[in-house]
Order: C-alpha cells, then sequence, then structure tokens
C-alpha cells in the first residue's frame, strides 16, 4: 500500500485550491454547498457561473472520454477534485447532469444520444433534474406507475412525480416511466429524456420544514416526448439505472465539507466563551468534536478506498459499497448536526438571518436538512438492506 | 497511491490463516487461558519456525528483514483466529523496541534469540497508576556502582511471568517534565528481588504485577539513553497501538462472519433469522464497522511503517477500533441469542477480547482526548 499522492498529483491539487480559494469569495452570502444553496434563488446563478468556469479549465468532467468534452482523467484526481471542491464548499457540479446522466449515457446511450446530450453537459449549458420518485413509490421505486405509451415516433406521458431536487431549475429531466402496465415491477419500465418546456410538464413547489425551496412535484399531462429520446431498449429502463454507479457515490466531497465544518466549529469553540471558561476547555466538548474528526477520517478514508476500487474497476462497483458510504455520510451528517446544535446551546436554534447567529445558523438549517438526506436517493433502511443483501448474502425476503 | 497489499503481503495472510486454523483451534485457545503459562511451547516453536517472530528482524540479526505494515498482516490474522501467547509482547513491545534503540551488542544478543524463538520478552511500562502517560513511571533507578538498583512496582505487564528478558521503564530523574527522566533497562527473567503475579483480567491474557525489590542490572543493559527514554516509548506506543488495531479489526471480521453465518444457518419462524430486517440492520451497522476500520487502521500503519508523523491517524484508528469490536462483538452475542451468552461459545472469546483491546494502549476516551490536542482543542 502507499497512500501518497505522486508530485504531478500534488500539483493538480494546489491548481485546485487556488483556483477555489479565488472564486468562493465570490460566493453569495450564506453559501454552503448544499443542494438547498444551489437551488435556492441567490445560489443558483453563482452555481450555474461555477459551472461555467470549471468547464472553461476542463475540470467540470475531467474523468469523461475526450471525445465527450472529458479528458480521460482518472479518477483518483477526480478524487482530488472532490475533495478541494468539498473543502471549499465549491459549487458548479451538476449532480444530475455531470454525476449521474452522464455515467447513464457513456454506458448505455446510443452515440446520437451521446453526441446530443453529453457535450451540453460538458460546457455547463444544461443542467438535469431527477424523475425518479412518485407519491406512491418511494423506497419501492419499480412500483412505479407514470405511464409512457408509444404513439407513432413519440411516447406520451401521463403521471406525477415528486422530490424531484432542483425541478424549478432544470433544464432538461431523465425520468423512468411505464411502457408495459402488464409487468408491476421493474421490468416494464423505460429511461426517457425530457426537455422542462415541453407542453404539458407543470412544476409545483414543497418545501422543507426549514422552508427551503429544493423538491418540487413534477405532473405530466400528455407531455409528448421522441422516441429517440429513450435511453436503452423499452421496457429495460431498470437495468440502466442498475448498471452505472457514479464517482460521486464514493462521498468523498462530503466527507472533506465536513473536515471544513468541524474546522470552524472548533474556532468557534476556541473563542467561545461559555461558564467561565471556553468551550474547547470543556471535556464533553472536547471529545465530542474528537470523535466527529475520528468519524470524519474514517468516512474519507472509506471514500478513497471506494475511489481505489473504481480506479481498478472502471465507475462499475459494488452496490453494497455504494450504500454504505451513502447512509454512512447522511448518518454522520445528522450527529455532526446535533452536535453542533448542542454545542452552541442556546445559540444553536437562531437562523442565519439573525446577527445573533453563530456560523451563520449551520446547525440550525443542518439540523432540519440533515432529515431530508437520511431518506434521498435511498433511505437509509433500504441502504441496509442492500448491504445485508447483496454484501453478506442474506436472504431476500421482498 | 496504490490501496492494495502485495502480493507477499495476501500469500502471508493466506498462509497465517490456514496455519492458525490447524495449529491453534479454539479447544486449545480455551486451554491455554486457563493454563498457568498461557501459551504452548510446541506452538511458539513452530510459530518460529515459519519465520513470524523474525518477521521484522533484519537478516542479518536471524530475521526475514520484512517492514512493519507487514506485521500489521500476519497481526489482524493472528486476531481473527486469536492466539495466546507472549506474540505481541515479545515482537511487537520487545524486538521493535530492541530495533529502534537498542545498541549494536544488545541488538546482536537478542535479536537472533527472539528471531528463533528462545527468547519471550515483556514490556513493564504501566504501573498501578494505570496511564500511559509518563507522569505515571514512579519505578525509581538509581545507579550504584556498575549497575541500576530498581525499586517499585509495575501493573498489567502482559506475559511477565514467562518472559527471559522484561523491558522495564524506568524513572531516573524527577523534574518539571514528566518525560524527562526515563530510562529503560532490559531486565532479565529470574533476577534476585523480581516478584511476578498474574492478575486475573477479562481477556484472561496473563497480564501481571511485577514487584522490583532492589533489582540489580548492569549498566550495559541499559536500553537508549539515561534520562532520555520516553521518545523510545512513545514511538513503541505509536506501534503498539496499531498493531493492537490490527488484531482487533481481526478479531471483529471474525466475530462479523460468525454471525452472518449464524443468522443464515438458524431458523425461526419457519425462516432463518438473517431474513428478518432487525437482523440484517444489525450486521450491516457491524460490517459497515469493521471495513470501515480496516481502512483507517491499514493508513494508520502505513503511515507509522513509513516513519511518518502518525499519532493522530493512529489515535483515529485506536478510537474506531476500540468500539467497532465492542460493537460487532455485542450484536454477535446478540443474533446467537443465549448460546451466545455461554462460556462454551466461541462469541465470548471475542467478545472478551474486544473489552480487553479496548482498555490496552488507550481506551476510546483517551483517544478522543489526543485527537481533540490534534485539532488545537
Amino acid at each position: 500500500m502507499d497512500f501518497r499522492l505522486t508530485s504531478e498529483q500534488e500539483t493538480l491539487k494546489r491548481e485546485f485550491e487556488e483556483f477555489f480559494k479565488q472564486e468562493m469569495k465570490k460566493a453569495p452570502p450564506g453559501w454552503g454547498a448544499s443542494l438547498e444553496t444551489m437551488f435556492s434563488a441567490e445560489g443558483f446563478p453563482f452555481h450555474r457561473q461555477m459551472a461555467k468556469k470549471l468547464a472553461k479549465n476542463g475540470w467540470l468532467v475531467r474523468h469523461w472520454p475526450k471525445e465527450y468534452g472529458g479528458q480521460d482523467a482518472p479518477i483518483i484526481e477526480q478524487l482530488i477534485f472532490s475533495v478541494v471542491l468539498g473543502y471549499h464548499r465549491g459549487g458548479g457540479i451538476d449532480i444530475f447532469g455531470v454525476g449521474m446522466l452522464g455515467p447513464t449515457l457513456l454506458a448505455a446511450g446510443s452515440e446520437e444520444q451521446k453526441r446530443e446530450h453529453l457535450p451540453p453537459i460538458a460546457r455547463a449549458e444544461r443542467f438535469w433534474c431527477q424523475g425518479w420518485s412518485e407519491p406512491n413509490a418511494g423506497s419501492d421505486l419499480a412500483s412505479l406507475t407514470t405511464r409512457a405509451v408509444r404513439d407513432g415516433d413519440d411516447y406520451i406521458i401521463n403521471g406525477q412525480k415528486t422530490w424531484t431536487s432542483g425541478a424549478h431549475l432544470a433544464d432538461w429531466i431523465f425520468m423512468l416511466a411505464r411502457t408495459n402496465p402488464e409487468e408491476k415491477r421493474s421490468r416494464g419500465l423505460s429511461f426517457f429524456l425530457l426537455d422542462m418546456k415541453t407542453p404539458g410538464i407543470e412544476v409545483r413547489p414543497l418545501y422543507s420544514m426549514e422552508s427551503t425551496h429544493l423538491f418540487n412535484e413534477v405532473y405530466f399531462d400528455d407531455v409528448r416526448v421522441p422516441a429517440r429520446n429513450r435511453v436503452g431498449e423499452e421496457n429495460q429502463g431498470w437495468a440502466i439505472t442498475r448498471a452505472t454507479m457514479n464517482f460521486e457515490r464514493s462521498n468523498v466531497g462530503m466527507m472533506s465539507g465536513l473536515k471544513r465544518d468541524l474546522e470552524e466549529l472548533v474556532e468557534f469553540c476556541k473563542e467561545t466563551r461559555w461558564n467561565g471558561q471556553t468551550l474547547a476547555q470543556n471535556p464533553f466538548v472536547r471529545h465530542q468534536l474528537a470523535q466527529l474528526a475520528i468519524e470524519i477520517e474514517a468516512g474519507r478514508a472509506m471514500s478513497y478506498h471506494i475511489a481505489w476500487m473504481q480506479e481498478k474497476g472502471g465507475l462499475l462497483m459494488a452496490v453494497h459499497a455504494a450504500s454504505a458510504a451513502k447512509v454512512y455520510g447522511s448518518e454522520l451528517a445528522q450527529r455532526f448536526a446535533y452536535a453542533g446544535y448542542g454545542i452552541m446551546g442556546l445559540y444553536g436554534q437562531v437562523k442565519k438571518a439573525s446577527k445573533w447567529a453563530p456560523l451563520l445558523g449551520r446547525f440550525e438549517s443542518a439540523s432540519q436538512l440533515c432529515m431530508g438526506m437520511n431518506i434521498a436517493a435511498g433511505s437509509s433502511e433500504v441502504q441496509r438492506n442492500l448491504i445485508a443483501w447483496v454484501g453478506l448474502g442474506l436472504p431476500r425476503t421482498i | 497511491m496504490d490501496l492494495d497489499f502485495t502480493q507477499e503481503q495476501e500469500m502471508l495472510r493466506t498462509s497465517a490463516r490456514d496455519f492458525l486454523t490447524t495449529e491453534c483451534p479454539k479447544t486449545l485457545v480455551r486451554e491455554l487461558e486457563e493454563s498457568e503459562k498461557g501459551y504452548s511451547p510446541e506452538l511458539w516453536k513452530k510459530m518460529a519456525e515459519l519465520g513470524w517472530m523474525g518477521l521484522v528482524i533484519p537478516e542479518e540479526y536471524g530475521g526475514m528483514g520484512m517492514q512493519f505494515f507487514d506485521l500489521i498482516v500476519l497481526l489482524e490474522e493472528m486476531g481473527r483466529n486469536i492466539v495466546p501467547g507472549p506474540f505481541f509482547s515479545t515482537v511487537v513491545l520487545g524486538a521493535l523496541l530492541i530495533l529502534n534503540a537498542g545498541s549494536g551488542e544488545q541488538k546482536k544478543e537478542l535479536l537472533p534469540k527472539i528471531a528463533n524463538g528462545e527468547a519471550i520478552l515483556a514490556l513493564a511500562l504501566t504501573e498501578p497508576t494505570a496511564t500511559y502517560e509518563a507522569s505515571g513511571i514512579k519505578l525509581k533507578a538509581v545507579a550504584k556502582g556498575d549497575s541500576f538498583v530498581l525499586n517499585g512496582s509495575k501493573l498489567f505487564v502482559e506475559n511477565a511471568h514467562i518472559a527471559d528478558y522484561i523491558i522495564c521503564v524506568t524513572r531516573t530523574k524527577e523534574g518539571a517534565n514528566p518525560e524527562d527522566g526515563i530510562t529503560l533497562f532490559i531486565v532479565e527473567g529470574g533476577t534476585p528481588g523480581l516478584k511476578c503475579e498474574v492478575v486475573p483480567t477479562i481477556g484472561l491474557d496473563k497480564q501481571c504485577e511485577v514487584i522490583f525489590d532492589n533489582v540489580k542490572v548492569p549498566k550495559k543493559n541499559m536500553l537508549g539513553k539515561l534520562d532520555k527514554g520516553w521518545p523510545l516509548v512513545a514511538r513503541t506506543l505509536e506501534q503498539a497501538t496499531v498493531a493492537k488495531c490490527a488484531e482487533m479489526i481481526g478479531g471483529a471480521q471474525a466475530a462479523l462472519d460468525m454471525s452472518v453465518n449464524y443468522a443464515k444457518e438458524r431458523v425461526q419462524y419457519g425462516r432463518p433469522i438473517g431474513a428478518f430486517q432487525a437482523i440484517q440492520f444489525y450486521l450491516a451497522d457491524m460490517w459497515m464497522k469493521v471495513d470501515m476500520g480496516k481502512n483507517i487502521v491499514y493508513e494508520a500503519a502505513w503511515t507509522v511503517s513509513e516513519g511518518l508523523p502518525a499519532t493522530e491517524k493512529v489515535a483515529i484508528a485506536k478510537g474506531w477500533a476500540n468500539e467497532a469490536y465492542k460493537f460487532v462483538t455485542e450484536r454477535g452475542v446478540q443474533i446467537h441469542g443465549a448460546i451466545g451468552t455461554t462460556r462454551d461459545h466461541d462469541m465470548g472469546l471475542y467478545f472478551r477480547r474486544a473489552w480487553a483491546g479496548d482498555v490496552a494502549f488507550g481506551n476510546t476516551e483517551f483517544q478522543r482526548e489526543m485527537v481533540a490536542r490534534h485539532l488545537g482543542l
């Protein structure tokens, strides 16, 4: 084993760091690199602008093949990029377009689809959202009922998606719809790409308990999509969603973001006096912060390991490793939020709009927003089931 | 970056696993736990023949000349199988310390004996003060002619009762800085004035109380320099802590495997208990703790092996390994039900070692405090 970076990689890292240090000075007040910030009215323009700059530097899709706008860069370089991006709370990565659809099309798209859809993602011209969940198909996604019916060269889509992050700002949506109603579960689904401006699509906001607008409901009323926008064969959409995993699943950016959050909380505890001593002198606070440092480091090591497996095996990787990274990351973010909230005492509750808010009210919002992360993209329960079934070979009963 | 083990390391792992499965069955583990000596001279001899005791000893001293990181692979397997005996105290605490600090003569005399299995070593570090900090070292060594005279007591000294050599950490000077004035001596087992008594502990791992009553040690047996012994101890503690992590994570993996297998076999309500989500969730969490533990333990061990600053990484690894091993064996017992709580079941062997490992070289609270200092708190 050897955990060192090469000198070329160190140089690259410094280049990334310099860029983000400079660019993040221009972030709007309260920027936090969460999806909620990126898709807020103040955050989104900055997010898009950052994406343009990353694209211009050739960094947005470095690991993609050259012919579609990438640089064929090794995963380890992507790892370094994500570490720096996460630490500096950088914006600009469309997790749906760059992170999910891109790899999906690279693996399963037709040549025509790759040429049509990958370059606009690589140039940061087209932002995507993901039409997966429905009101009656959450964890049991394969039971979804939104219908797509073939009509000549088109399909006509009717139904409803929900929890669609950023649909109010996205240019396009990739979605699953049922093309075979006889098949109740995953076998009758197809994968479609739609322009959000297509007539018949309506987006309605869903506000979270702390009042941010990230999620939406998306209604489809006789929406016409050309058949050439179906990815893969008809009724084979599920396999496409299962076949691709993306680099971001390693969670590396999140871990370095948490490292930064911890550094700031440590500084806060060193400066803040309570009951006659600094918070940093309080043994309980010290141990809470140290435990977080241990858990963040363990998460970071796991993400490096996943990146290493991806480097060796392409972007395909063990499902249970991705599940572990997901459930560990979201639950750690939750523990972090609660610890931060607790350490701040009465001040923990203050929203960022107030002059009394420590660290921009980070833990007031994080303690609410963290809940969604335990549910989004596969609930913690689903992830644990996957670890048990796929990783440990335990009997699958559902 | 390269996060794979070498082919050689993989071979070492496989051969160690095969050897221990055959030569150190759980019946032997139980027998040795109850025995006075706590080890099997026969097994010890076979391990020496495989070159294990000399794994990290340079070839010029009769060893195999491998690296500390290679030793980690072996220790993980020993933790996985459970191997009672003085391997850890002889090799990790003894041989490495002599390698780090010994004079040419000391190395020439002791390392070949360790490599061929002739010498068993113990490290007498902790005292009834029960701390791994220098302030806890009270046992006095006073110069007298060509010797030093040692007086005081040591506690939790693993295998002192069978040791041919005990490396004793003594105080030779009192001062404002407790890390100053620490000196190490190599004391031969059986030296007059040395008294040993095994303390019964949760791991039944033969930790001793060692009384030094006017024990005379020749000056030439000083290991390292007078009063300057603490950095040697600190380096040994770093190596020992991460080595203990490897053992623990190996044990945790065994307890996990045992639990997964049991969950697939044990039928209740007409189905294997592993089909129930409650059990699946336990096992998923156990797997995560073990798998993630490996990553940080390997990275910390590699950092130590490379001689890079590793204090924080080692503290993090131990903090994780402590909790992971305890968690996995606790859930392991729960999954096994009542049988898991019995003396006859192997889960208990691992459960007890998790708790013994937890306090060795600093429990989680101790490691958190180390991490807190590194955070600048």
